[in-house]
């Protein structure tokens, strides 16, 4: 079942539609309800390896649906620690649950203070209005 | 014109829905400057009558493989092409089809795709093909493509008893992949395991041709192992038509199986079009280049077939797919579908052993030295006393095209001659080459 | 419908080879195939039946209207099968010497003489396979030109409606790619255009008429831009079909033209290829063209090789020779009537533009050229009804859709080429169909979404096709065929 449209208040959220759930020196990544939505239904993730670091603003993995195809902008920088195999096993979580089970990627933080440059929830939400 | 279907008054009609006076009024969206101001200079209209005399006096000014019996082959071969082809070819749904990007109106092309990848999968040993490529050359070029990238190395190896133009085309795209290709040489008609073993180190992908382009069978199963053993892709360039007698290149561990089709269902046609096809392991599917039809089902719950995976194609992946390619060659792969299901797995083994045999027999009934001591499949090089240019003039005299001219591609091959023995020649056939080499040479 | 490995028999067969008696060859074991390969075992009848009720599923040009906006799906006249097939072509192989192959190597001189002539430029090469692999060819001669010159020029410059080869082949050349938008009246955006060209650039790359079917009313500046600075201009071909006769791409400034034979003269696409995509150039450009080329010495034709500067080889042999062949027919059946073919081309599809543009958006409202681009956002807008729904419903009228969601910038594209060679009674009906099916979108949207209803199947999961790929028939998870044998 699709989620109905949420932008969370405890996340912080990237312009190109990804979110952080921060964690003292750790962060959870993810794309947002918008991103999935203008996707479809998700058929690939292309994750990253574990170990491998991620540059804000830059890409570090590709969610596929049938007819499009994105890279996924890292929010903030930072070494791979864990991958959501569930994601990359049923992509589709993704469309289901995109701030929960459909989670992509944690990572440990090597610049901290680059979340103070992350929108919340309200921002986010002007900023997909007006696009 | 007859292929024009307005009328006078159609015109009219639509000139004025439009709201224009005239056709010319359309144009005024292109800049004066740029108006083309006369007549094309172009040689006059022909009805269709005359079109036809004209282009069959140009078809008869080719000596082709009906008028001069032809040994001709090295990279196009003179196989049977069965008369059923011709119901695929005749059928206008077939042959006036865009590629089937609307798979409800296409169910029927659909079909006939997935039925050349599964023929060509069982014929290669692999997971997965692709829809076609363009030729034997262009295929290879794709499988340093898909190596360089699934390897992140950025050289290629190819054996240099790899078809000279394959090996020239994979040259040419190379350069804009950012790939160096370095040739192993042959010793004696093959390439040497141990050589290429060395030359694999760092290399993204070897490609070998079984049978080589000398005529030559290689000892594929030890070069892939090679080429696997210092971490390359083992690609093999194979013919569909050995492939009923001559292992599978899945069998002995190739990453990938590419090759010309054009031996198992289009004539020669002075060069094409033809088809290239393109297999690999199922670690690859995503890096494939060109279409692929999958299977599925429709809301009702039957079979149905579309066009898959297409985020790997340049129209949604743009530049980052994982090729430009969007024409193929989809008629004449079905046309290789049509050919190899007629011959079936009894008949494919038949050509393959017929071919063996009139090679053999050649060797033997030409009485000449054999350029290298190897087993063949369906060509043999052997060397003239002449210059083997001189020898096809001569012959040809006669009605008799006795071969390749080796010395293009290999200078030090100036007086080799390569010889190629389809189904299509006889026994009889080769006493005839024999008794006019013996006159000529 | 069962598949042909569904109908197979063990011990069934259709072909027969010819047994000489001659001795059972012996290969050595190693290289021997040890498993013979599960090819289908059907008779002759059987094959006849399935490839007919194959073709009975297809939707091909013979069987209806066709207007797939940017495919240029004209008629394909028979005779070209017909001349095609004669023996002197299809049974010549290439590697004849070229005194034996003097009627095929004249008949590829000619082409590229008229060639030529529709794109006002000097040299010809036949050899690319097909429009993408022109694009490739095109800007490796780009590459090889600026080496020759100690220049070192990176960038490609495209439009953001330019078809997705465009790109890809920006990427399969080695260059790096730039995007230039487009403007209010659909003409590339001249002023971000003078902010990225500089010495860097290589080139352009243009469709012109754009994938909007619009001409570039700015084409003569945009070509000025490049030339100042140094860079080239390279033509897709694409959409030639508008133009021949009316305007040529070495005139408006192109240095490198791609065409499509299997487009613009009438080779057909055979679900999916073959096609044919020479290269023409400037005489600056010529010494670096695929080797080999078509060379005339007095009534004598050769190919020849010997070209020390030129990019190598893209392809086998001298190209496509059969669709040569196709292509020259066709273009002989016209002479310089094939201005006539351009012009009613455009007529075409602007009477269609005019009947529809009420009922349908129309995001750049001028005259266009052969094609043109409609969204259907109003219907998604007031009705929930999407481009896919009324290329479904189309299929119902027996009518192939026009291409969709294509150019990018447009939302809810369709795109419309209907070509030179209908009636004016199938544009009408083409014209009935979408009108009918605007009025379905606001009065019955769920037979729209549901569309189509009278194909042999219905719409696809094609979610489960990618995620699930199933590229092969799985001969083990069918084991009543197994037990048959």
């Amino acid at each position: 079942m699709p989620a109905a449209e949420t932008y969370p208040d405890d996340l912080k959220y990237h312009p190109e539609h990804d979110w952080a759930l921060i964690d003292g020196d750790e962060a959870t990544l993810g794309i947002t309800w918008f991103a999935q939505d203008a996707l479809g239904e998700l058929v690939h993730y292309e994750a990253p390896t574990p170990g491998s670091t991620v540059a804000k603003d830059e890409s570090y993995g590709e969610v596929e649906s049938v007819k499009a195809v994105s890279d996924i902008v890292a929010p903030l920088s930072g070494e791979v620690l864990v991958v959501n195999q569930k994601a990359v096993d049923e992509p589709e979580t993704v469309n289901d649950d995109p701030y929960g089970d459909g989670w992509l990627i944690r990572i440990r933080m090597s610049d901290p203070a680059e979340a103070d440059t992350l929108m919340d929830a309200d921002a986010y939400r002007a900023h997909i209005a007006e696009q | 014109m007859s292929y024009l279907s307005l009328t006078d008054a159609d015109r009219d009609e639509m000139l004025a829905a439009i709201g224009v006076a005239s056709v010319e009024a359309l144009f005024e969206q292109i800049p004066p400057g740029v108006r083309f101001g006369r007549e094309l200079d172009v040689p006059r209209a022909l009805p269709e009558l005359e079109l036809v005399a004209h282009l069959s006096e140009l078809a008869k000014r080719n000596v082709h493989t009906g008028v001069e019996l032809s040994f001709l082959g090295a990279g196009i071969y003179d196989h049977y092409v069965p008369a059923v082809v011709d119901v695929l070819l005749s059928r206008g749904e077939f042959l006036t089809a865009y590629t089937p990007y609307q798979p409800e109106m296409s169910q029927g092309v659909l079909q006939a795709i997935f039925e050349y990848q599964t023929v060509i999968c069982e014929l290669t040993g692999m997971d997965v093909s692709n829809a076609s490529g363009y030729d034997g050359c262009t295929v290879a070029a794709d499988a340093c493509f898909v190596a360089k990238h699934t390897s992140g190395r950025t050289k290629v190896v190819v054996a240099e008893t790899l078809n000279p133009q394959v090996r020239q085309v994979v040259k040419t795209y190379a350069s804009g992949f950012g790939l160096e290709v370095v040739e192993v040489p042959h010793r004696g008609g093959t390439i040497d395991p141990d050589e290429l073993a060395a030359a694999s180190v760092d290399a993204a992908a070897v490609i070998f041709q079984q049978p080589n382009f000398l005529g030559c069978l290689e000892p594929a199963p030890d070069l892939a192992a090679a080429a696997a053993d210092a971490g390359a892709h083992p690609i093999a360039h194979v013919d569909l038509m050995s492939l009923g007698v001559l292992e599978a290149p899945g069998a002995y561990g190739c990453a990938m199986a590419i090759g010309e089709g054009q031996s198992a269902g289009c004539p020669p046609l002075y060069g094409g079009p033809h088809y290239g096809f393109f297999a690999a392991r199922q670690d690859f599917v995503r890096r494939m280049p060109g279409r692929i039809v999958g299977e599925t089902v429709d809301l009702d719950g039957q079979r149905a077939f579309v066009l898959t995976l297409q985020t790997r194609e340049q129209h949604i992946r743009r530049e980052k797919a994982t090729s430009n390619i969007t024409t193929n060659q989809t008629l004449l792969a079905l046309a290789g579908l049509v050919t190899l299901t007629w011959l079936g797995p009894q008949g494919l083994r038949g050509v393959g052993e017929t071919c063996v045999g009139l090679t053999e027999y050649a060797k033997e009934r030409l009485g000449l030295p054999l350029a290298f001591e190897r087993p063949t499949f369906k060509e043999v090089a052997v060397r003239l006393p002449r210059p083997v240019r001189d020898v096809i003039r001569d012959a040809r005299e006669l009605g008799v095209h006795p071969g390749y001219a080796l010395g293009r591609d290999y200078p030090e091959m100036d007086d080799v001659l390569l010889v190629a023995l389809t189904e299509k020649r006889t026994p009889a056939d080769v006493d005839r080459l024999a008794a006019v080499l013996a006159e000529v040479c | 419908m069962e598949l042909i490995f569904e109908k197979s028999r063990s011990g069934r067969r259709a072909g027969r080879v010819p047994d000489y008696g001659l001795p059972k060859p012996e290969l050595p074991h190693d290289l021997r195939r040890a498993l013979p390969p599960r090819l289908p075992e059907v008779a002759e009848p059987e094959i006849v039946r399935h490839v007919t009720a194959l073709a009975d599923r297809t939707f091909g040009i013979d069987t209806g209207f066709y207007p797939l906006g940017s495919c240029t799906m004209k008629h394909n006249p028979r005779v070209n099968e017909r001349v095609g097939r004669l023996p002197g072509f299809r049974d010549l192989h290439p590697h004849q010497e070229d005194e034996g192959a003097q009627g095929a190597l004249e008949l590829m001189w000619r082409l590229q003489e008229m060639l030529a002539e529709i794109a006002g430029l000097p040299a010809v090469t036949l050899q690319p396979a097909a429009g993408s692999q022109g694009e490739l060819t095109g800007l490796m001669l780009m590459r090889a030109y600026f080496a020759d010159r100690g220049e070192e020029r990176d960038t490609i410059i495209t439009a953001d409606t330019a078809h997705g080869t465009n790109p890809a082949s920006v990427t399969m050349a080695g260059y790096s790619l730039e995007r230039v938008g487009t403007d209010a009246r659909g003409n590339l955006d001249l002023d971000d255009l003078r902010a990225k060209v500089n010495e860097r650039t290589a080139g352009l790359m243009l469709t012109n008429p754009s994938t909007l079917g619009l001409f570039d009313e700015g084409i003569e500046e945009v070509a000025r831009i490049f030339h100042d600075a140094g860079a080239l201009l390279y033509y897709d071909g694409a959409n030639l079909n508008a133009v021949v006769g009316i305007s040529r791409p070495g005139d408006m400034g192109f240095d490198i033209v791609h065409y499509n034979l299997h487009k613009t003269f009438s080779q057909p696409h055979g679900g999916g290829g073959p096609g044919g995509g020479p290269v023409a150039v400037r005489d600056t450009i010529e010494p670096y063209l695929p080797a080999p080329v078509v060379a005339r010495d007095g009534d004598a034709y050769r190919l020849d090789h010997d070209r020390p500067r030129s990019i190598g080889r893209v392809r086998g042999f001298a190209g496509p020779f059969g669709v040569f062949v196709r292509s020259y027919a066709y273009m002989r059946a016209f002479g310089p009537g094939l201005k006539e073919m351009s012009e009613v081309a455009v007529l075409n599809a602007n009477y269609l533009l005019a009947r529809l543009k009420d009922v349908y958006d129309l995001p750049y409202d001028r005259h266009c050229m052969h094609e043109f681009v409609l969204s259907a956002r109003n219907l998604k807008r007031e009705h929930g009804i999407a481009a896919l729904d009324v290329a479904k419903r189309l299929m119902d009228y027996d009518i192939h859709p026009p291409t969709i969601y294509f150019p990018l910038i447009v939302s809810e594209a369709l795109m419309i080429e209907p070509t030179e060679t209908e009636p004016k009674e199938r544009l009408d009906g083409f014209v009935d169909a979408m009108r009918r099916i605007a009025k379905e979108a606001a009065e019955s949207p769920e037979l729209l979404k549901e569309a189509p209803h009278r194909r042999p199947v219905r719409r696809l999961d094609e979610v489960r096709a990618a995620k699930q790929p199933v590229l092969r028939y799985l001969f083990d998870e069918h084991p009543a065929l197994v037990e048959a044998e």
